[in-house]
């Protein structure tokens, strides 16, 4: 979707706050929306693409104004609430619905180092068709979908070369609307800076995004 | 937020004298008690991940990667070669780190690292991403305005330098490899190590040279 989350080249965002030596977390409520978004992951109920696609729909005006454990915890009960993990009516009574069952964690505190060593790789032992190999020249596609994408705005309709071969990955435009992983050929592609930004641009910077078949083409 | 009325019985820690808990504050807390009574969140599971991410997994991850790289040119190979399984030697791994790619800083050749879409970040060798990193303005700028971003980190290229972003947009997640210091010849792994910053792992610092002794 062409949100202010797709935020690659605008200008007028404002200078950079780095502070030194800047908290982990800002308040003790960050440290528990950061564990409650991956501890309720492990239901099983949504996945990293959904949860992603879940922020990007905050309204463009509070996505810019939230702070980013805000956009984790309204993209969490939205997901909650979707996906019939919790009411609207006990995120507004604090309580569970009587008579509701008591579930099990699926999460305890015993697996969470594996699971956290584990991770959730994304590449996917299938056989996707290669299209392009290293070196070929391709041109991305100009997409603009409504629902979720990984092609940037700024990196649509150019010109770039294949760098890598990633192997086949879980396709996010899929699987962030719960239609299966749909895993295809990943590529990183890179770009010249000229070719995104113009010739204002530096001759020999570069971009390097990483794209799955479906946005390029051959150039 | 709808939890207004039920703060109450969910609120334990709030002692007099302290300032109060902000709004947010008491909306999270009475989330996670309906998430626990319900039988959703186990919250020493909470108390676990937070503590791997405050005490476990940060950049003197990444630091030591980089340290193996400077010292042990047959690591530095394996390294650019398959970094996800170089980096396992080390015992780093898994969540937000799963498919790994180091990039090397030379004299002539500058990397840095960002998400534009949202916050991706190599939580395994860096640990959690600092807020300007997730911010607007850095991810706005990063790709259009590299030097300008730098020069806010007060990080100056020598003109012939040539820069290369990696926009973070698939699962791959992107380490660079800071140049050596100059003047750190002759030292440890371990004192290297402690030389390297997670913002020159980022990309948007490089490394001072070393105060000869």
């Amino acid at each position: 979707m062409n949100g202010v989350h797709d935020m690659g080249g605008v200008h007028g965002l404002g200078p950079i706050d780095a502070p030194v030596d800047e908290p982990l977390f800002h308040a003790p409520w960050e440290a528990r929306v950061l564990a409650l978004t991956l501890a309720m992951g492990a239901c099983g109920r949504w996945n990293i693409d959904a949860s992603r696609h879940q922020r990007e729909l905050i309204p463009g005006a509070d996505y810019l104004a939230m702070s980013y454990y805000e956009k984790w915890l309204t993209g969490l009960t939205k997901l909650m609430t979707a996906r019939g993990l919790i009411t609207a009516e006990e995120l507004a009574s604090g309580w569970p619905a009587p008579g509701a069952p008591k579930a099990t964690p699926p999460l305890t505190a015993d697996k969470v180092p594996a699971t956290l060593a584990r991770g959730g790789p994304a590449n996917r032992d299938v056989v996707a068709p290669r299209w392009f190999k290293i070196g070929d020249k391709v041109r991305t596609r100009n997409i603009n979908p409504a629902g979720h994408t990984r092609l940037p705005r700024y990196a649509r309709g150019r010109e770039g070369v294949i760098e890598r071969d990633h192997g086949a990955h879980v396709l996010p435009d899929a699987n962030a609307h719960f239609l299966g992983e749909c895993p295809e050929r990943l590529y990183g592609v890179a770009f010249t800076a000229r070719e995104l930004w113009g010739e204002d641009a530096r001759a020999g910077d570069s971009l390097h995004l990483d794209l799955w078949d479906r946005y390029l083409e051959p150039a | 937020m709808a939890h207004d009325a039920h703060h109450d019985h969910h609120s334990h820690d709030h002692e007099h004298g302290q300032a109060p808990p902000s709004d947010i504050a008491l909306h999270v807390k009475a989330l996670e008690s309906l998430l626990v009574e319900k039988g959703l969140v186990d919250p020493a599971a909470l108390d676990a991940i937070i503590d791997t991410y405050e005490h476990k997994v940060g950049p003197r991850n990444g630091a030591r990667v980089v340290a193996r790289a400077w010292t042990d040119p047959d690591y530095r190979a394996r390294l650019m070669t398959d970094a996800t399984a170089a980096i396992a030697e080390l015992g780093f791994g898994g969540r937000q780190g799963e498919h790994m790619i180091t990039v090397e800083n030379t004299p002539t050749q500058h990397n840095l690292v960002v998400c534009t879409l949202c916050s991706c970040y190599p939580w395994a060798v860096l640990g959690l991403p600092p807020n300007w990193y997730k911010s607007s303005p850095y991810r706005s700028r990063a790709v259009i305005d590299p030097r300008g971003v730098l020069a806010e980190f007060g990080t100056r290229l020598a003109d012939d330098v040539d820069i290369r972003v990696w926009d973070s947009t698939a699962e791959v997640r992107y380490l660079v490899i800071p140049q050596r210091p100059e003047g750190a010849e002759g030292l440890s792994e371990d004192d290297l190590a402690a030389l390297v910053t997670r913002d020159s792992m980022i990309g948007v610092a490089t490394l001072a040279p070393v105060a000869r002794q």
